[in-house]
């Protein structure tokens, strides 16, 4: 074949694929901002005529949605920093800090990734139902707290980290405790970035566990108020349309920005298996 | 070793469980514990009254296996899964392959724009989606029986036919997911090593000689890595079923856990609902053991 034909054919493959890829996401913006039955009317349209952000004024006063995006915002943003701490601190100690039992144990934890999170979901809502922790904010995040996944990214990372310059803070004197803040912790800011992308967005976007363990509407989490809201407004795709957006956008961005760190992760995690 | 070596030693041990202590804490009361009560509840009779007045509950032996493996819609709900698994996972991994060649080529224009797009669906809520989703399948307003249209097939009633709401979930899990696995073969792909193309192409070996005898072996580890891993992921279909169909209709996209999340957390018959879970981590390492004696037995 022809080679420029040949490139000619690849390219014009890439950008179908990439037309496929965002129609769904194109049309949920456009739809967001056409007027109320727009959207359900024949043939239907991919844009709005004149586009209206009315729907999106009456998801924060009518419906109050303001109110859920805090909730998300407040219980992600509180779960990406103490998931940072615990599992940065806990992937360190993995890598360079020896004892007896230390391998077998990080074996052990990983081998327990295999094991689907629902096993462990119903007796984990009896205990913080015990804890007096069901329908509250702390019951929603304390599963992103420690992760297994987590450690394991951070511990990889911190293999390559000189033991030279450790034993150099030791000789000095300096506490391990100090060693880790200043010595360790700038070198493993890269995968704690990582780290932090991946706690956000799978808390952002998590929905089974903030359905089971919120009961009150009032404090449910964007997703679940979003899931709750198309039970009531099936019918208005455009006002569903724009919670949609206000849901995504903010994954979006995260993902956007720190797009270097959050594939890194993904690629660090499958490396070994 | 000198005493102060030793004396160090202990140190970094003391300062490892220190460092350990949250984590290991979290996950032992968090995790550990819940999955091993998760085996203990599947044992009991634990309903409605026992989360009131937990002492009620009693020890009932395999009584709930024997009544989920006889429970028909347990086995529906199985066979819905395994469908969702085996058509949908194969499918997006073929797509992700697909995907990752055409990013890999080296006449590639824009490469970084391209990898990002087809990422993106990746990190977006898989409840908002997925509700986007449920209104471009409308049989009548829905852009996807429009877009039908003009090659002449359609309407298809997507969510309301029970042959069809399966398949549509599938689809939109396609597009949510192969962006990630997409990613990782981009990677593998970039491993192998540019001189055993070269050598195939010395040989005479077609493109798709090439493709069949360098780039699917050079990828093997690749693919078990992604099989597993997406299998297990796809096991859990929830949230589509949920939001999309609640399970309908005609219970044709009820899943196990969609199952096990009614059971348990809508009629509180937690005793069932953990030997459900437990049923699932079952078949789900079932399934990865097999994965890997395939994968083994391949290279032997």
């Amino acid at each position: 074949m022809n080679r420029r034909l040949a490139v000619f054919l690849l390219h014009a493959a890439l950008v179908i694929g990439a037309a496929i890829t965002l129609a769904p996401l194109a049309w949920m913006i456009g739809a967001s901002l056409m007027k109320t039955g727009e959207a359900n009317t024949i043939p239907p349209p991919f844009w709005p005529a004149r586009p209206t952000l009315v729907h999106y004024i009456e998801l924060f006063t009518r419906l109050d949605l303001a109110r859920h995006f805090l909730a998300s915002a407040l219980i992600t943003t509180v779960a990406t920093v103490v998931s940072v701490a615990v599992n940065g601190l806990a992937g360190y100690a993995f890598a360079k800090l020896p004892f007896t039992g230390r391998d077998r144990l990080f074996g052990g934890l990983m081998l327990s990734l295999v094991v689907p999170a629902q096993v462990g979901m119903l007796p984990l809502f009896l205990l913080l139902r015990e804890l007096g922790f069901v329908n509250t904010y702390v019951g929603v995040m304390i599963p992103y707290f420690a992760s297994i996944f987590g450690m394991f990214l951070v511990r990889q990372y911190a293999l390559g980290v000189p033991d030279d310059l450790l034993d150099a803070a030791r000789v000095d004197g300096a506490s391990e405790t100090r060693i880790f803040l200043t010595v360790v912790l700038p070198i493993l800011k890269p995968i704690l970035v990582t780290l932090a992308t991946f706690t956000f967005l799978s808390a952002w976007n998590d929905f089974m566990w903030p359905l089971i363990v919120l009961s009150d509407s009032a404090r449910y989490t964007l997703p679940v108020a979003l899931a709750n809201l198309v039970g009531e407004h099936v019918q208005d795709t455009e006002l569903m349309m724009a919670g949609a957006v206000l849901t995504v956008i903010p994954a979006l961005l995260v993902f956007l920005v720190f797009q270097r760190s959050y594939v890194r992760g993904i690629l660090a995690g499958s490396v070994k298996g | 070793m000198s005493a102060r070596g030793a004396r160090i030693e202990r140190r970094k041990a003391r300062a490892a469980w220190l460092f350990l202590a949250p984590a290991l804490g979290l996950i032992g009361l968090f995790f550990v514990l819940p999955v091993a009560a998760g085996l203990l509840l599947s044992l009991t009779d634990f309903d409605i009254y026992a989360i009131g007045a937990p002492d009620t509950a009693r020890f009932v032996g395999l009584k709930n296996y024997a009544a989920t493996l006889t429970s028909s819609l347990f086995w529906q709900a199985l066979r819905n899964t395994l469908y969702f698994v085996l058509v949908g996972g194969p499918l997006s991994v073929v797509v992700s392959l697909g995907a990752a060649l055409l990013l890999h080529a080296r006449a590639v224009r824009l490469r970084s724009l391209f990898r990002t797009i087809y990422f993106a669906p990746v990190v977006t809520t898989l409840v908002a989606v997925a509700i986007v989703w449920r209104y471009l399948y409308h049989p009548r307003y829905g852009f996807l029986n429009h877009a039908l249209g003009w090659f002449g097939l359609g309407p298809i009633d997507w969510l309301g036919d029970p042959m069809w709401a399966m398949p549509g979930i599938i689809l939109l899990a396609v597009w949510k997911n192969f962006g990630y696995n997409m990613l990782i073969f981009v990677a593998g792909l970039g491993s192998i090593p540019e001189e055993l193309y070269e050598a195939a192409s010395i040989d005479g070996a077609s493109a798709w000689q090439r493709f069949r005898n360098v780039t699917l072996p050079g990828l093997a580890p690749v693919f078990l890595f992604v099989g597993v891993t997406t299998m297990i992921g796809y096991f859990q279909l929830f949230a589509e079923p949920y939001v999309m169909t609640q399970g309908g209709p005609l219970r044709s996209t009820t899943s196990v856990v969609l199952l096990m999340y009614e059971e348990g957390f809508r009629w509180w018959r937690m005793g069932i609902a953990s030997t459900m879970a437990v049923l699932l981590l079952v078949i789900t390492l079932a399934g990865a053991l097999l994965q890997l004696g395939l994968r083994r037995g391949e290279r032997a």
